[in-house]
């Protein structure tokens, strides 16, 4: 069956912001299904606010919206384009509720929209649980004892004959959101009121508590005619009981036999036939670790996390097929991509084995619990591929991030910890349960009682002492021996790294390095053609391995070859942006004659790694190791590194000193504006100021410093890995405490003390040089003051309340600094702004978080001028002043998650804690603004709401939210306040009503019970600036009141200036209907595009 | 990536040096022999059935609540020789570039230093098992019993039978009779069976003279069912030809696409030899399913009689169950004829 002929144009929903549970995978998924209609002469639209992704390009969708997806505005944009069809699936759960909510206001039906694909009725099916038992019952297929409450008393009664411990899981949430393990009454009640408050249909579900058991996937795709297959089976490393997003994984599944594997495949089909699914599902399954017996758990009846991982782990592209089949086609009638002449009608072969870790980032976040269970948190994930499961576990670690150089070999592994606290680990595991592990194996726990405590399949658990045996050996091995290069050779099959062989053999990485290449220990290139090599295949999809004597491909002797490096893991600060600057630049070295452009990235969530966008991709780690690996093994033009983000831009140096080209800006000029001293040196010469600041090795040398520069101080640890760990000290106590709690201030880890200035303007440029012709691609004002991380800020393009003659200053330092640093390629430079006084405060000679939002909002894509400059060429063509003004405004606005991580503070500083970003487009700053925080999931209060307002902080402070308060008043707004602050509004002249506080529940009225009870429509709570250096006073009252608001899903602003900015957005909103433009037609508005 | 098991003890792989595609091997071990419905339920045959086993890597700590032993005590249990560590993507792809090829597998103790002259100019006069009697090496000797006091009685011809088939067919209580390759006819009418099973088996079809005479005139009187090896003796009695494919079909993976229907099925194939589709036209028998692959014929059907043979494994095992559901159009047509 062909494609239905009255399809001839589709809306596609996208997921909107990157947050915890609903990450980049959806631009992975959106891209390809853009691609596969547009393939068919399908014309496309897609409406996804998130202007960092692949898929809002006017090159990949007909027409791009950068709007909210929620009823309200996809309806307006049906109006405007009036689709035949509409996608949900490919924009993860995010656009599955609202194509929900469309059906069922009969928005689709009023204007003859039809959902393409899985029916309104199949997506209901599986997202309400009771229904859902229901069609699994009728199909046969094995279900969890469960029933749905939506009531805590109907929960416990439930709870009574199922037995405890049970799970609670909540209906209708992202990421497993709310969920958890009740083994009582008392932690039933606690979860049950919670969920039932956060579920769109107020409905939790109790059911059979299955911990333990082993937990595998199965993605499985169904065609009109009803033709199934699986394309893949994954097996989680951690059992039932942590979210699979936060679990690791494998694939293929490891430790299944044959009647286990296709006995759950079997069911799965009938599963997804009863359900009636037309594309793409993901089934989830319990497996008895004793038996045979098995439970469905859930069904996703859309692209998920685990699909796009799936297709990158096969490289079967399955949002490509599943799109496809939404449009008729039948699966025999596709091809196999890979071949080029195979059907897709078959499930593929692996001949290698993925792992896949997450990345968490709970560390940032104050008071975030670290254990992981049923709910998920982690930001990021990444895949390694390795021949056995020990190379591809130990890449994976690496891949993370995380300081880790493997597995083991880590100097924190020796650090003593009691067995006690192991077992502990065991039991009750956090994000570090993987190399605790290790240890526990080391401290002599044995196989069979980790197992018990853990649930990890002893298959595993024996790998991983395989690798803490290795470590043993390699302690021990004298290089001269004769036989000691069969070791070598061992260590580096099961996924040692030059490094940790060094350390082991307290030698130098290089001379690792050097006596691998005399023995001849090198690595292959192994290809991943879907079919384990049985027919010949065409697929630039590429790993190496030390498994294997063979490379699969001859490399070609042309010069005309560039390796971009990709950005690696996402975690809170490098996200899908730098995926839209490493696609962009293999786009752009194309369109400049490039022959091969060759990506090396591991992140499954991303466009980098899909099939067809680059020549080659190595689905490889970014290490100094790996990268010259593939350098010795192309010999390309040159490297790009500053494109994808921090991690390529540090081997940056590391790179160039082995030998490699580095294309663009040198390595030493990179040195140059990296290191601080060097930097501050080059900035007093041009004549540019800069705060105060000065690296420091002791405790008492920083308060001696902090006294002369006066507080406060901004504090930066330099040890610290991951995520900056920066601090503001408001005084000398805070001072002390934060640097006894960093612990590890010395010469090898000083920390870098600057002065903090207060109530100042931050605003940055983003910009592309060739070495003599200088570009600012935007000028971008902060709303919030400094102090509030960049990543978290709210930016405006153009700058709203900056003077002409400021932006002008920043103009000539701009340049004078890019030339200064003799850039080729992109930059960022971030200022602030004090009584009109231009101050520098950082300078990155790479792409910058910001660059898709300066490209598309000002509609020249800067990445190409980026990659012309790159490779040597000009980019004279181009001259636009920064003070250039569009006829529109564009706002980003950041998307937090802290309601998936519990207990974590929302409040803002200078560490970055939004899991991602979106921006709008509007005719001035009001409308852009608006529609931005509808984009990041902020109910706007309606006129005539309720607001709470606390202000931390003495009389005076608490007086600037005066303005603030008597401008709700004008909007008729119910005004609550806590205690103090209630004073200092009357004294003001505002009216208002006490509540009372969180600690104190049973004097009423209480803040507590009007949160519970959506009687506040938003809450303004500005702490007190000093609070959050002061680490000992966590459970303040204003922590509790931000924190309970974020769990019963009420807006909260922690931000005067942000405030401000609602209260004026809110002021204006009747002047200002939202308005609703493609971004094309604010693109082709400028005369000046370059797109 | 599943089913080392079950792969190692089908008869079909008689004669053979196996290789896996998949690198790690023996994840869980291997199971006891459990019996169900008088067959074991983890395997094949009694047996391990290929001469040898390559691999790339062997799991030394298996670990499964139903595995007995490790994959490498079992071959050494039943003297079959193995080795790992080799690059088997690297023999994969020799393999589909020259087809099957013959090879040593050679074991040598330790500080033994092999002669690699010797050893190749031995690989000269190796005997291509291709030519020798498989099927009579693996079929049993004597007639076999099944019964589950089931209406319907079927005889399985066996050149090489795997349990799994026997077991669908008792599984939709229909009692086997399994009787040796070479048994005529007459003998099998004289078990007054409500069907005939027609095996998988090992090797070259044409080397089934006996069956396929059989397999001729017991077409005309009985609903019939072949698998592998026997569609290819089903198309050779009913004048149709078969040849030797030059990239075999040895997956669980492979697709089988109904003409009549679109309907497309995963299935389990191992098969060198295929039936040739044009050789069809001037038969009673027509095609049926194919490999939208390589379009080559994977089903045949009698046009008129209830007779029809795969290529592929409907018993699966090891792979997909998608297709059982050809055992059930069997069991049907032993009610309805």
């Amino acid at each position: 069956m062909p494609k239905f002929d009255w399809i001839k144009k589709v809306l596609v929903l996208g997921s909107g912001a990157i947050k915890i549970g609903e990450a980049a995978e959806f631009d992975y998924s959106g891209s390809q299904c853009l691609k596969a209609l547009r393939e068919d002469g399908v014309e496309t639209v897609i409406i996804n606010p998130n202007i960092a992704t692949i898929q809002t390009d006017p090159r990949l969708s007909g027409k791009v919206y950068l709007l909210p997806v929620t009823p309200e505005f996809v309806e307006k944009v049906i109006v405007k384009e009036r689709p035949d069809g509409i996608l949900l699936g490919f924009g993860g759960q995010t656009a599955l509720n609202c194509g929900l909510e469309l059906e069922k206001k009969g928005i689709l039906q009023k204007y003859n929209v039809k959902v393409l694909g899985t029916p309104v009725k199949a997506i209901e099916d599986t997202g309400d649980r009771e229904r859902f038992r229901q069609a699994m019952e009728k199909a046969g297929v094995p279900f969890l004892k469960s029933q749905a409450a939506t009531s805590v008393k109907q929960a416990l009664d439930i709870a009574d004959q199922i037995g405890y411990p049970v799970m609670i899981r909540v209906a209708y949430t992202l990421g497993g959101k709310g969920a958890g393990v009740a083994r009582n009454m008392k932690e039933l009640k606690e979860i049950v009121t919670i969920g039932i408050a956060q579920s769109r249909i107020n409905q939790v579900l109790v059911e059979e508590y299955v911990g333990h058991w082993k937990e595998v996937e199965y993605e499985v795709v169904r065609d009109y005619n009803d033709n199934c297959l699986t394309v893949c089976n994954m097996e989680n490393f951690d059992p039932m009981g942590i979210h699979t997003g936060d679990s690791i994984v494998v694939a293929p599944s490891q430790t299944m036999t044959n009647r286990e594997y296709h006995g759950i495949r079997a069911i799965s089909i009938n599963a997804i036939r009863a359900l009636g699914i037309v594309g793409e599902c993901n089934i989830q399954w319990a497996l008895h670790p004793k038996s045979e017996e098995c439970r469905v758990i859930e069904v996703n009846s859309r692209m998920s996390r685990s699909s796009a991982l799936a297709s990158k782990v096969t490289g079967y592209p399955l949002a490509y097929i599943a799109t496809k089949l939404t449009l008729g086609y039948t699966l025999p009638e596709l091809i196999n991509k890979v071949t080029g002449t195979t059907t897709a009608c078959f499930e593929p072969a692996l001949d290698y084995i993925t792992v896949k870790i997450p990345r968490w980032d709970l560390q940032k976040f104050r008071n975030a619990d670290r254990h992981v269970g049923p709910q998920m948190r982690s930001v990021g994930e990444v895949m390694a591929i390795g021949r056995c499961f020990e190379e591809a576990l130990q890449k994976a670690v690496r891949m993370l991030d995380t300081g880790k150089i493997g597995l083991v070999c880590n100097p924190e592994d020796d650090e003593p910890e009691s067995e006690e606290s192991l077992r502990d680990e065991m039991a009750h595991p956090t994000d570090e349960r993987l190399y605790k592990i290790a240890k526990t194996l080391r401290i002599g726990l044995s196989v069979p009682e980790i197992y018990r405590l853990s649930g990890v399949d002893p298959f595993f658990l024996y790998k991983i002492q395989n690798i803490v045996n290795m470590e043993d050996k390699l302690k021990t091995l004298n290089l001269a021996d004769e036989d000691s290069a069969e070791v070598i050779r061992e260590a580096k099959r099961i996924g040692f790294s030059d490094e940790q062989i060094a350390i082991c053999q307290k030698t130098d990485e290089k001379n690792i390095r050097n006596y691998r290449k005399v023995s001849k220990i090198l690595p292959v290139v192994k290809q991943i053609d879907t079919l384990a090599a049985e027919w010949p295949a065409k697929t630039n999809y590429l790993y190496m391995t030390y498994g294997g004597d063979e490379d699969d491909i001859e490399f070609s002797n042309t010069n005309s070859k560039v390796i971009v490096l990709g950005a690696g893991v996402f975690r809170i600060g490098s996200s899908v942006e730098f995926d839209w600057c490493g696609v962009n630049t293999v786009w752009a070295l194309k369109k400049n004659g490039i022959k091969e452009a060759i990506m090396v990235n591991y992140n499954p969530e991303t466009v980098s790694t899909d099939y067809d966008i680059s020549d080659k991709l190595y689905f490889e780690e970014l290490t100094v190791e790996r990268v010259l690996d593939i350098y010795d093994k192309e010999c390309p033009m040159g490297v790009i590194t500053s494109v994808g983000g921090q991690i390529p831009n540090n081997l940056s140096i590391p790179l160039s000193e082995a030998g490699a080209t580095i294309l663009g800006t040198s390595a030493q000029d990179v040195d140059l504006a990296e290191d601080r001293s060097k930097f501050s040196t080059l900035l007093d010469q041009l004549g540019i100021s800069q705060p105060s600041w000065s690296k420091l090795q002791s405790i008492e040398e920083a308060k001696k410093f902090a006294a002369k520069i006066g507080y406060p101080v901004l504090v930066r640890p330099s040890y610290v890995l991951s995520g900056s760990a920066m601090r503001v000290a408001y005084n000398e106590v805070a001072l002390e405490n934060f640097l006894n709690l960093a612990a590890k201030v010395g010469r090898d880890h000083p920390v870098v003390i600057s002065k903090f200035i207060t109530r100042a303007k931050e605003v940055e440029v983003d910009g592309v040089s060739d070495g003599d012709n200088v570009f600012i691609g935007a000028i971008m004002e902060h709303v919030e003051n400094a102090g509030v991380h960049s990543g978290d800020a709210t930016m405006t393009i153009p700058p709203q309340a900056l003077k002409l003659e400021v932006q002008k200053d920043i103009e000539t330092a701009t340049i004078k600094i890019v030339k200064a640093l003799k850039i080729h390629g992109p930059y960022n430079i971030q200022y602030l702004v004090k009584d009109d006084v231009v101050n520098v405060i950082e300078c990155n000679l790479r792409a910058s978080r910001s660059m898709p939002f300066v490209s598309k909002t000002r509609g020249i894509n800067m990445i190409d001028l980026a990659t012309l400059a790159m490779l040597g060429k000009k980019i004279d063509g181009i001259k636009l002043s920064p003070m250039k003004v569009a006829p529109h405004v564009g706002v980003k606005v950041p998307q937090f998650s802290f309601m998936r991580l519990s207990g974590a503070d929302p409040v803002l500083g200078v560490e970055m804690l939004s899991t991602g970003e979106v921006a709008c487009i509007g005719a001035n700053f009001s409308d852009a603004f608006s529609k931005a925080l509808q984009s990041a999931e902020f109910a706007i209060p309606p006129k005539g709401g309720s607001v709470l307002i606390s202000v931390g902080g003495d009389d005076k402070r608490k007086a600037r939210v005066v303005p603030i308060a008597k401008a709700f008043e004008e909007m008729c707004f119910k005004i609550y306040a806590t205690g103090n602050t209630s004073k200092v509004l009357e004294a003001h002249g505002i009216q208002n009503t006490v509540l009372h506080k969180v600690k104190d529940p049973d004097v009423t009225p209480n803040i507590l019970d009007y949160l519970q009870e959506h009687k506040i429509d938003l809450v303004i709570n500005v702490p007190m600036a000093n609070r959050r250096s002061n680490m000992s006073d966590i459970i303040t009252d204003g922590y509790a009141i931000r924190r309970q608001a974020v769990e019963f899903n009420v807006p909260v602003i922690t931000n005067l200036q942000l405030a401000q900015a609602l209260v004026d957005v809110m002021r204006q909103k009747d002047q200002n209907g939202n308005s609703i433009r493609s971004l094309n037609e604010y693109m082709d508005e400028l005369p000046w595009k370059k797109w | 990536m599943v089913g080392y098991p079950e792969a190692l003890t089908d008869p079909s792989y008689k004669g053979q040096v196996l290789t896996f595609t998949y690198p790690m091997v023996g994840n869980y071990g291997v199971p006891d022999k459990v019996m169900d419905l008088g067959l074991p339920l983890y395997f094949e045959s009694d047996h391990i059935q290929p001469q040898g086993l390559i691999i790339h890597e062997l799991c030394h700590e298996p670990f499964h609540w139903a595995s007995t032993r490790t994959l490498d005590k079992w071959l050494a249990d039943e003297g079959v020789p193995g080795i790992y560590g080799v690059d088997t993507r690297r023999l994969t792809k020799k393999l589909r570039t020259h087809g099957v090829m013959l090879g040593i597998l050679q074991a040598f103790e330790e500080n033994e230093e092999p002669d690699m002259a010797a050893l190749l100019n031995s690989s000269k006069s190796i005997v291509d098992p291709n030519l020798t009697d498989l099927v009579k090496e693996v079929s049993v000797k004597k007639p076999v019993t099944y019964n589950v006091d089931g209406k319907k009685t079927a005889v399985v011809i066996d050149c090489g039978v795997k349990f799994s088939i026997i077991r669908n067919l008792l599984k939709r209580g229909i009692n086997v009779v399994r009787v040796p390759y070479d048994t005529s006819a007459d003998e099998i009418l004289s078990y007054n069976p409500d069907g005939i099973f027609l095996s998988n088996g090992p090797g070259d079809p044409k080397k089934c003279p006996r069956t396929i005479e059989a397999a001729r005139e017991l077409s005309e009187k009985k609903p019939l069912m072949g698998i592998c090896l026997g569609a290819q003796i089903l198309a050779l009695a009913l004048g149709a030809d078969t040849y030797k494919l030059k990239f075999g079909h040895r997956a669980q993976n492979q697709p089988a696409l109904d003409l009549y229907n679109s309907r497309c099925y995963i299935t389990t194939q191992n098969h060198g030899y295929a039936i040739h589709m044009d050789s069809l036209k001037k038969t009673c028998l027509e095609p049926w399913f194919v490999n939208p692959n390589d379009k080559t014929a994977e089903g045949i059907r009698h046009k008129t009689r209830p007779v029809f043979a795969v290529q592929w494994h409907p018993e699966a095992s090891p792979g997909p169950y998608d297709t059982e559901l050809l055992f059930d159009k069997f069991a049907k047509t032993l009610e309805v004829n």
